[in-house]
Formats: structure tokens, C-alpha cells, sequence
């Protein structure tokens, strides 16, 4: 059932970034596949011409999905989803070993990794399974649902097929749940685990200039001390109290490094005592002025007491490989050599670019092969190697145009399936765009996942042009929604 | 749903996106605009700066006849990031030829930084150098299938025409890291003159190097030229070198000097060049080229008998009889003597010092240098010192023997020729005054206590450069030229005169003519030349005396001046004075008449230990 109506409602605007952004990438890979010696266009012995073939493929994808109706797509959210466990769940066994990961299927020429079109399976199954009467997404108990919806197909693809980098993508329809009603709290605590998980780990080696301990614990003790006098302080409203409790705080600090003096004390401990401390006074102060929400704060410290523990004790417990992909990251090891070599090779190439580039089929670190997997995960490389930082810029504001013109069309939408949909596809794109960017200029560990439109190969580009056209046909639907 | 109440977050959810955007835009605009180092990382990643070596300068003697060429010659280098990380390392020595040992050293030099300043990871370090065509054979037809990491690079090694003149040559080596920090010309693995010309003339054989800008790929492949060699600069081969040696001359003296321990020094007085300049022992140039250069050089340096030593340029020894010459000179331009002067001789029972001939008496000058009689000259020298008494505190005396000396060394005697081009020449000694003041105190010395400087005994001690530039002095009746190897360089021919009238000189002349015609020289005359000469026979603490002679011919107008010197072989009569006069008739006739005389000189052995290093 199509309407006439449909080809007027497309948004072409969002149709031209994508066809910008497929073209742009194609550029990057021609740019960064063929070598010195091949010139040739159509030579399918490279990929940037095996990847005008994916791209065509894609155009054709892109065609059939306005094509369907929109129904459709909620109608079989579910079977798709259950299908696509299924498949998550076979490939292990179907799978080659390709570079340690369990995640491709390899059928004759082509090979497909099911994970990417999980991510569309399991968004229009959550915006179905959110959509249904009654769901409110701001009580908890509602939230459990999608979430097991989420972390099953994260689960396989991480454990089994040793895919973590595209598990990952899921975490990102956190921002989803954000917007469809879900308390900021678990966003915030997403957020303060993060910076409590670097900052350990980060400073795990800094060594307190008194007696024992490292700077990692102490450093996220000493945030804690002042979240607690903040909120004493501010939420309570009880200044004089908070400054007792600095001046305890100070104290004991003051005792323990006076008896440094003669006995070693491990400083680590005694600020965790301080916070264990600050968190019951703080407790035993909201109780007193009738204000129980204040447990909550206790909660969270002595929590986070054991979260950082538990941080410095299972990175020590990681993998080599895995550990220095973080510590990498973190800067607190340098090893230009063996798993930083992959990142300084990325920077050094996108650092020589300069403001306009080496251009087009010009760069000599991308060409001579310099950074591994130049076309595929470190594509963006060979943008800010090639066409400089103008190049990078234009992806990035391009990019950016894409999500909030996805945001506003999300927005827009009359029926909350569609919107949740708009904004699963936005953060999926998202958390790649991030991801991908951020590894290759050294600000995120290595996770190897593609950018979208952008890298080298047939699955992630015909995954996410069905991700991005499925919402283009939703909301070319909007209209008769009415 | 804009009635939705969490409507506003979706602001929130662009900002975070934003903020991100925002984030990354200044993290490239770090990158790519205000730090610089990646460029340039980018640069010695990508770009490898490969050397194109110059060919050195080629070597001629005076006649034209090619001296010292190049020969294609291999550095093995590696790339230790490259090198394959299972192994294949016993192969690699089996390949090349090297044992185990040998590798695990050179890699632990390779990779220590103390010593190894240039090292990285990443670039090409020389693992061995100088290699020849048969040492890589086998090697180069699997290094790229079998050795990842390694490379073969191609120079040029010193290759020899003759197995002659090695310590005037000298030899080229792979500069040390002083080198590279005093001259930025050098880089590590470069080769450079070590000793002899190879090193006085470096800057001119060396050329100047070329380089080409490649394009590597992260397998360390060479994938073409950077920007189409627009950067690339050819190199420019090294000067040509002519030599004043005459090649024959020094291949006959090389030979004559087999088996003994000495030298010969052949000058043209006229230009003050050199025509041969042989010590023995010595060795085949060659030996000391390519990947046995170090194991040979160690033999040589270990050998007692010290062929390393240049003897021509740096043995000292005393002159003995060969000194009066000079003595008779200096003795008449002090007016210590006339040419009619006559002293009394009394044979071996003469005092202080004996006379080692039978002739009459007393004798006159030219009598005295015909027949070295050493009464005749300890009177000339103590008349000489002695003449105007000993004054105050031996003042007059000490003034007096100043004179003589500044007179001697005028001789090019007892100091380094500076303006030469000759590499490490010993200074030699006329002993000062200062010195004797210091041994004996200021008046504690006379003539009678140094006496035996009268005879070329005692402190005065020459090398035998010197002494053959004395005697070309000699035969230019007053001045020398600065002897020097390199014909071409004109800075090197500076006249020299002596402290001597020039009209003294002829007595001297027909003294030393008188030598060849009725003296100790008389068995070794060439017919038909007038040639002049002296003998000298040194008594020293090692057996044997040292056998010298000087000369030069023809006496009315000079071509070669000579000097010999064997040790511990005898008589000056019975070795040098003999292979003196082979060099000359050599050298004036082009030819050898007397076969049997050379062969003698050749075949003879008066040391055991020397060794032939061929
Ligand atoms: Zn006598």
C-alpha cells in the first residue's frame, strides 16, 4: 500500500546528508585504498570500487524500504527481533575467526555480521514494546523490560562472538530512555561511574607524596568529601554543619599525616574512612532535620567506596591487551609500539594534515599503510590526512546536522513508536560517530566499530541505510497519522 | 506530543551531541594546527632520507699508473622493528656466514643507545659494513624471502693495483661517533680515510654525498620517489689524487726492504717530492679493505715487529756517520773549519773518540768525509762550540751551540715538516740547551760531554724523511723543498733555506762524490754517473748496528736524493748503501743492470720476524 503522498513527505534534506556522507566516505577510501602505483577507478581488485558496488546495493535497500508501508516495520518488530537473536546466537558456530572475533558470517565473496542489523531488530522492537498502552517508562519496574530487550543481543555479541566494541552501541539507547521519561539519576550515575572508573584507574600508579596509596582512590575520595559538603551545604542547607564536617575532615587528614611522620599510615584507607564517615554524619543529619532522601546520599558514597575498589581490582585483573587499551587511552602508559602504535599512527596521520591537507590520493601515512585499518575503522584518518582540518570539520558539523535534524524529526513525530525509533537510529549514529572519532584522535580506547556511511564494507553500510531509511519511511508516514 | 512534559529534554540530548561535536573539533584543531610534531612524524615515518654515496677519489702516482680504485661493496642493514619475531636468526648467520656470537654482540651494540646514538626501532642500523660480492652471495638471493628486516645496500670499497705503499695510502673505515659530532658531513655507517693520504686528503676524495627521498610503506617497502625526486640531489664523485711516488721505484724498495726491518725515502731535491717512501715491514693494502679489515688490522697491531709504524715518517734513530755531512757543513758556516782545515788522526787509538778506518794523517775535509773519520769531526764540532770560549756561566759557549743547532735543524732536521701533507711524522730530536742544562746544570756540560753528537751519536735522533731531506738539501747546495706526496697541490712546494752559505755546499758535494769514487761506497757505483753519498753505521743495544746511507745523483745536476736505513742488519757499506744505489740506478736509468746485486738485496733476511703479510 503506497501512497502518492509519500515521495512529496521524504525528507530530502536528510536523504542529501546521507547521499553527502556516502559520497564523502567513498572519496576517503578511494583516497586511502588505492596505492601509488594503481590509478584505476573501475578495478575490483580495490575496494573503493567493491564499495560502489555496496553502495549501489545500499541505494537499492534505501528504495525498497520507502517502498513498504510503514506499518509493516512495527508489525514485525517482534518476529524481526526474535529472528535476530537467533542469528546472534548461530553465528559463533557459522562464524571464521577474523581477528579474534566470532562476529562474521562468510558466504562465498561476501561477508555479513548480523550484529549491525541487530541494532535495527532490536530498536523498532523496544519503540514497539514502549509504544504499547499504559508503558511508563519513568517507574523502574517498566524500565526492566527493554532493558533485558537491550542486553540479550549485547550479551551474545559480546560474550560469544567477542564483538565488545558493537555491544557497546546499545549502552548508547541510554539516551533514549533519558527522553522517553526515564530519572536523570541513572544518566548521572552513568556518568559519575565513568569519571570514578578513570580517575582510578588513571592515577592507579600516582603515588601519594606521604606515606602509602595511590592518587587514583584517594583523588575520587576527596570528590566524594566534597559532594558531600555541597549537599550539606546546599541542599540541607545547613552551613554551619558543613563546615563542622570539613573541619573534622580536616583534622583527621591532619592526625594521619602527623603520625606519618613516624608510622606509615596508608593515606588510601584513612580517606576512606573520612568518606565513610562524612557519609553516616551526613545521613544521621538528614534524618535529624526530617529529610530521608538524605539516605540515598550515604548510599551512593559507600557504594562508590566499593565501585572504586572493585575498579582498581578488576583492571588488574584484565587482560593485558584489554588494560593497555585503557591505560593507552588514559595516558597513563605510552607505547608507541605495541597497542598505542595503532592511535599514534592515527594522530600522526590526521596531525599532518594541517588546515587543508595533503589532498586527495596525497597522504602518505594512510597510503603507505601506516595506519591500520585505514578504510574501515580509522577511515576518519585518512579525512584528516587528505583534506585537513576544513576536512574533518566538514564531516563533523555534516555529522552534526544529521543528529539534530534527526532529533527534530523525531520530535515530530505523531505516534511515540516513530519517536522512540527517531531517537534509537539517533543514538545509535551517535555513539558511533563518537566512538569511531574519539578512538582515532585518542580520546576514547580503541573499540573497533565503524563510521557510519563512512567505512569500508557492505554490512555496516547497508545496516545503517536500513536504520536511517525505515525512520525516513516512518516519518514520511507522519501525515496520514493524523 | 509537544504537550509531552520531558519535551525539553530532547535540548539536553542536543547539547550533549553538540557539546561532543564541539569537543572533537578543538581536539583536531590541536592536532592539526597547533601541534607540530605529528607532522613531522609523519615526515620520518613516511619518508626515508636514503643516501647516495659519492665514489671516492681515485689514486694515481706520478706517472699516471692507477694507484688505489673503487670496487662495489655491501653494508648489510636492519630494521629491528621489521625483523621477524620467530626466529630465523641461526639461518641469518648461516646465510652470511658469521657465528652466533658474532650476531648477539653486533646486536647488542646495534641496540644499545650509549654507544649507538642514532638508534631507533624504526630505521635502518648498519649491522655490518664493507662486505664484498662473495661475502653476500648467498645471502642476497634469500634476504627478502628469509629475513624481513634485513637490507643489502650498495657502496664502494677501496680496491689496489699494487700490493704496494699500503702506509702511504693509508686505508678508509666507518667513522666513529667523534667524527659524526666534529663534522656533520658524516652520518653513522659513512666511511671515512683513517690513516695515511685516505685521511690527509679525506675532504677532496670523499666528494660529496647525494641523497634520494623515498616513500616507505609501514612494511618498511620502498614504494617510489617523493615528489617525483624533485628533492632528490645527485652525488658528486671525490678528487682525483696524483702522487709524486713513482710506483716502481717503490715497488724495488718495498722489495729490497723484505725480510728486514727499515725504510727508504726517495725526494726529488729540485721539487722536494717524494718518490718513495717504503717501510718494512709492511702488508698488501688490500688487506685491510672490506669485512676482515678489523680481524687483519688487529694482527697487525698485535705483530712485535710494529708494521702499523710508519718507520719512514715516524722511527727515530741517530744518523751515526751520515751526520757529518751536515756536521761539515754547519762546522764551515760557523768558521769552525776552513775547506783546507786538517786535524791529526790516530786510528782507533784516537781519543776521546776512535777512529773506525786506516788512513793517513792528519786529513783533510774532503779526506774526512771519504773515509768518516771520527777524530776529524769531534775536533771540527769542539772548534765549532769551543770557538769563542766559554765565557760567563759557559754563555759564549751555550750562544755558540745555539747556532750550531739553529744551523742543523735548518737542515729540516729534529722537527715535523708542518707544511707537508705527510701524515704523523715524528719530530726527531736536536737536543736544546735547555735540555743539556737540565740533565747536567748550566755549566756542567762542554763539548767533551756531548761528543758524540759530533758523530751523529748520542741525543740527535732522525727520522728518515729527514735525513733524506737533508741529503736532498745537500744536492740543492742550501735550500729544500717541503717533501710532499701530492703532485698537484702547489701550496705544498715552499722553499726552504738552510742556515749555510750555498757556496760551502760543493765541498761537502765532493766529499760525498769521493764516498762513491774511493770510500766505503766505491763497490756500489753506478758507471758512468757521478753519484755522492755517505754511510753510516749505528751502534745500538739491540744486536746488529743500523745500516744507513744518504746519497743523490747525478752530483752536477741532482734528480733523487735517498736515504736508507736497515736495522740491525750492519755495516752501512754492506745494506744500505747498496740498496741506495739500486734506487737510483732505477730511477735514473729506468732499469736494473746489476740483477745479481738486487736479488741479494731482495732475498736476504736480517730479521726472522718479519713477516710477509700478503
Ligand atoms: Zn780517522
Amino acid at each position: 500500500m503506497y501512497e502518492r503522498r509519500v515521495k512529496y513527505a521524504i525528507d530530502w534534506f536528510t536523504v542529501i546528508i546521507y547521499l553527502i556522507l556516502v559520497i564523502c566516505g567513498w572519496i576517503s577510501i578511494y583516497g586511502a585504498s588505492h596505492t601509488f602505483e594503481q590509478t584505476e577507478l573501475f578495478n575490483f581488485d580495490y575496494r573503493s570500487s567493491k564499495q560502489l558496488v555496496w553502495i549501489a546495493g545500499a541505494m537499492i535497500i534505501g528504495v525498497i524500504t520507502m517502498l513498504i508501508d510503514y506499518r509493516f516495520y512495527e508489525q514485525i518488530s517482534y518476529l524481526f527481533y526474535g529472528l535476530m537473536i537467533i542469528a546472534l546466537l548461530a553465528t559463533p558456530l557459522l562464524a571464521h575467526d577474523i581477528k579474534g572475533s566470532m562476529s562474521w558470517i562468510v558466504i562465498g565473496p561476501v561477508s555479513i555480521q548480523p550484529a549491525e542489523i541487530a541494532k535495527v531488530a532490536t530498536a523498532l522492537a523496544i519503540a514497539r514494546f514502549m509504544n504499547s498502552y499504559g508503558y511508563r517508562v519513568n517507574s523502574l519496574r517498566d524500565l526492566i523490560i527493554p532493558a533485558i530487550m537491550l542486553l540479550v543481543p549485547m550479551f551474545i555479541i559480546m560474550v560469544p562472538q567477542k564483538e565488545t566494541g558493537s555491544a557497546l552501541v546499545f549502552a548508547s539507547l541510554i539516551l533514549m530512555f533519558y527522553r522517553e521519561g526515564m530519572t536523570p539519576v541513572i544518566l548521572l550515575l552513568g556518568v559519575a561511574a565513568v569519571i570514578f572508573f578513570v580517575i582510578t584507574i588513571a592515577f592507579a600508579e600516582a603515588t601519594l607524596p606521604l606515606g602509602t596509596g595511590t592518587w587514583g582512590i584517594t583523588a575520587c575520595m576527596i570528590m566524594l568529601m566534597i559532594i558531600c559538603f555541597i549537599y550539606v551545604y546546599h541542599w540541607l542547607k545547613l552551613p554551619r554543619f558543613a563546615f563542622i564536617l570539613a573541619g573534622i575532615n580536616t583534622a583527621i587528614a591532619a592526625i594521619a599525616l602527623t603520625v606519618n611522620i613516624w608510622l606509615n599510615v596508608n593515606m588510601q584507607y584513612v580517606s576512606i574512612a573520612i568518606v565513610l564517615f562524612d557519609a553516616i554524619y551526613t545521613a544521621l543529619l538528614g534524618i535529624a532535620h526530617n529529610k530521608r532522601d538524605t539516605i540515598w546520599i550515604a548510599v551512593f558514597a559507600i557504594a562508590a567506596i566499593i565501585y572504586c575498589l572493585s575498579a582498581s581490582i578488576l583492571i588488574s585483573k584484565l587482560k593485558p591487551h584489554q588494560r593497555n587499551r585503557i591505560m593507552v587511552t588514559l595516558g597513563v602508559i605510552e607505547d608507541r609500539a605495541g597497542q598505542g602504535y595503532n592511535v599514534n599512527q592515527a594522530k600522526i596521520a590526521i596531525g599532518s594534515g594541517g588546515l587543508w591537507g595533503k589532498g586527495l590520493g596525497s597522504g602518505t601515512q594512510t597510503k603507505l599503510k601506516y595506519v591500520p585499518e585505514q578504510d574501515t575503522d580509522f577511515i576518519f584518518c585518512t579525512v584528516g590526512e587528505e583534506h585537513g582540518f576544513v576536512g574533518t570539520t566538514f564531516v563533523l558539523l555534516l555529522y552534526l546536522t544529521l543528529l539534530i535534524k534527526l532529533i527534530i524529526m523525531s520530535e515530530r513525530q505523531k505516534d511515540n513508536f516513530s519517536r522512540i525509533y527517531g531517537y534509537c537510529v539517533t543514538c545509535i549514529l551517535f555513539f558511533h560517530l563518537a566512538v569511531n572519532v574519539g578512538m582515532v584522535i585518542g580520546l576514547v580506547p580503541v573499540i573497533g566499530i565503524p563510521l557510519p556511511f563512512f567505512s569500508y564494507g557492505g554490512s555496516s553500510l547497508w545496516a545503517f541505510t536500513l536504520l536511517l531509511f525505515i525512520f525516513l519511511r516512518l516519518d514520511a508516514a507522519r501525515l496520514d497519522r493524523l | 506530543m509537544i504537550n509531552d512534559k520531558y519535551y525539553y529534554r530532547h535540548w539536553v540530548i542536543m547539547g550533549i551531541i553538540t557539546a561532543v561535536v564541539i569537543l572533537y573539533v578543538c581536539r583536531l584543531f590541536y592536532l592539526q594546527i597547533i601541534e607540530d610534531k605529528y607532522r613531522r612524524q609523519a615526515d620520518s615515518n613516511a619518508l626515508v632520507h636514503r643516501t647516495k654515496y659519492a665514489p671516492r677519489g681515485l689514486i694515481y702516482d706520478r706517472h699516471g699508473q692507477l694507484l688505489v680504485f673503487n670496487q662495489p661493496a655491501y653494508d648489510i642493514v636492519v630494521t629491528i622493528n621489521e625483523m621477524s619475531k620467530t626466529g630465523g636468526c641461526a639461518r641469518f648467520c648461516r646465510d652470511i656466514n658469521i657465528d652466533w656470537e658474532y650476531y648477539v654482540d653486533r646486536m647488542s651494540e646495534i641496540k644499545n643507545v650509549n654507544t649507538n646514538r642514532g638508534y631507533s626501532r624504526y630505521t635502518p642500523q648498519i649491522f655490518m659494513t664493507q662486505l664484498r660480492m662473495e661475502d653476500i652471495a648467498q645471502l642476497q638471493e634469500v634476504i627478502h624471502s628469509n629475513h624481513p628486516g634485513f637490507a643489502i645496500q650498495h657502496r664502494t670499497l677501496r680496491d689496489y693495483t699494487y700490493p704496494n705503499a699500503a702506509q702511504v695510502l693509508g686505508s678508509i673505515g666507518e667513522v666513529s661517533q667523534n667524527d659524526i659530532e666534529k663534522d656533520d658531513y658524516y652520518a653513522r655507517g659513512d666511511y671515512a680515510g683513517r690513516d695515511g693520504l685516505e685521511y690527509t686528503y679525506e675532504k677532496d676524495l670523499r666528494g660529496e654525498k647525494g641523497e634520494e627521498i623515498l616513500l616507505r610503506n609501514s612494511r618498511g617497502r620502498i614504494v617510489g620517489n617523493y615528489a617525483e625526486g624533485k628533492y632528490d640531489s645527485e652525488p658528486k664523485a671525490g678528487t682525483d689524487i696524483t702522487l709524486t711516488l713513482d710506483i716502481q721505484l717503490q715497488i724495488l724498495a718495498e722489495n729490497m726492504l723484505q725480510g728486514k726491518i727499515g725504510s727508504i725515502v726517495a725526494i726529488e731535491p729540485a721539487t722536494g717530492e717524494i718518490l718513495a717512501l717504503a717501510s718494512s715491514p709492511t702488508w698488501d693494502p688490500a688487506l685491510l679493505v672490506g669485512r676482515q679489515r678489523s680481524k687483519n688490522y688487529n694482527i697487525l697491531s698485535n705483530d712485535p715487529t710494529k708494521p702499523l709504524m710508519n718507520r719512514a715518517l715516524q722511527a727515530q734513530y741517530s744518523p751515526g756517520s751520515t751526520f757529518k755531512t751536515v756536521q761539515a757543513c754547519v762546522a764551515l758556516q760557523l768558521e769552525a773549519i776552513t775547506p783546507n782545515t786538517t786535524y791529526p788522526c790516530s786510528g782507533p787509538g784516537s781519543a776521546p773518540i776512535k777512529c773506525t778506518h786506516h788512513h793517513g794523517s792528519p786529513v783533510s775535509l774532503l779526506n774526512a768525509i771519504e773515509q768518516s773519520c771520527n777524530p776529524y769531526f769531534w775536533l771540527a764540532y769542539k772548534n765549532t762550540l769551543e770557538k769563542k770560549g766559554y765565557g760567563k756561566n759557559n754563555k759564549d759557549f751555550k750562544a755558540q751551540y745555539n747556532r750550531w743547532r739553529d744551523c742543523v735543524m735548518s737542515f729540516g732536521l729534529g722537527h715535523k715538516f708542518d707544511d707537508s701533507d705527510l701524515y704523523q711524522q715524528s719530530r726527531g730530536s736536536i737536543p736544546s740547551a735547555e735540555l743539556y742544562d737540565k740533565w747536567y746544570g748550566a755549566t756542567g756540560w762542554k763539548a767533551i760531554t756531548i761528543r758524540s753528537n759530533s758523530i751523529g751519536q748520542g741525543e740527535v735522533q732522525i727520522t728518515p724523511l729527514q735525513i733524506a731531506n737533508a741529503a736532498a738539501t745537500i744536492a740543492n747546495a742550501g735550500y729544500y723543498i717541503t717533501p710532499h706526496l701530492n703532485k698537484a697541490d702547489s701550496m705544498l712546494t715552499r722553499r726552504h733555506d738552510t742556515k749555510v752559505d750555498k757556496n760551502y755546499f760543493r765541498y761537502v758535494q765532493e766529499g760525498m762524490w769521493r764516498v762513491f769514487e774511493y770510500g766505503t761506497g766505491r763497490h756500489h757505483k753506478i758507471p758512468g754517473i757521478n753519484m755522492c753519498g755517505k754511510t753510516g753505521t749505528v751502534d745500538n743495544n739491540h744486536g746488529r748496528p743500523h745500516s744507513l746511507f744518504i746519497g743523490f745523483a747525478p752530483k752536477e745536476n741532482p734528480k733523487i736524493a735517498v736515504a736508507v736505513v736497515v736495522e740491525n742488519a750492519g755495516y752501512g757499506a754492506t745494506w744500505a748503501a747498496p740498496m741506495a744505489s739500486l734506487i737510483m740506478e732505477q730511477y735514473l736509468t729506468d732499469t736494473i743492470a746489476r740483477q745479481d746485486l738486487k736479488q741479494r738485496m731482495v732475498t736476504s733476511v736480517t730479521n726472522p720476524n718479519v713477516k710477509k703479510y700478503q
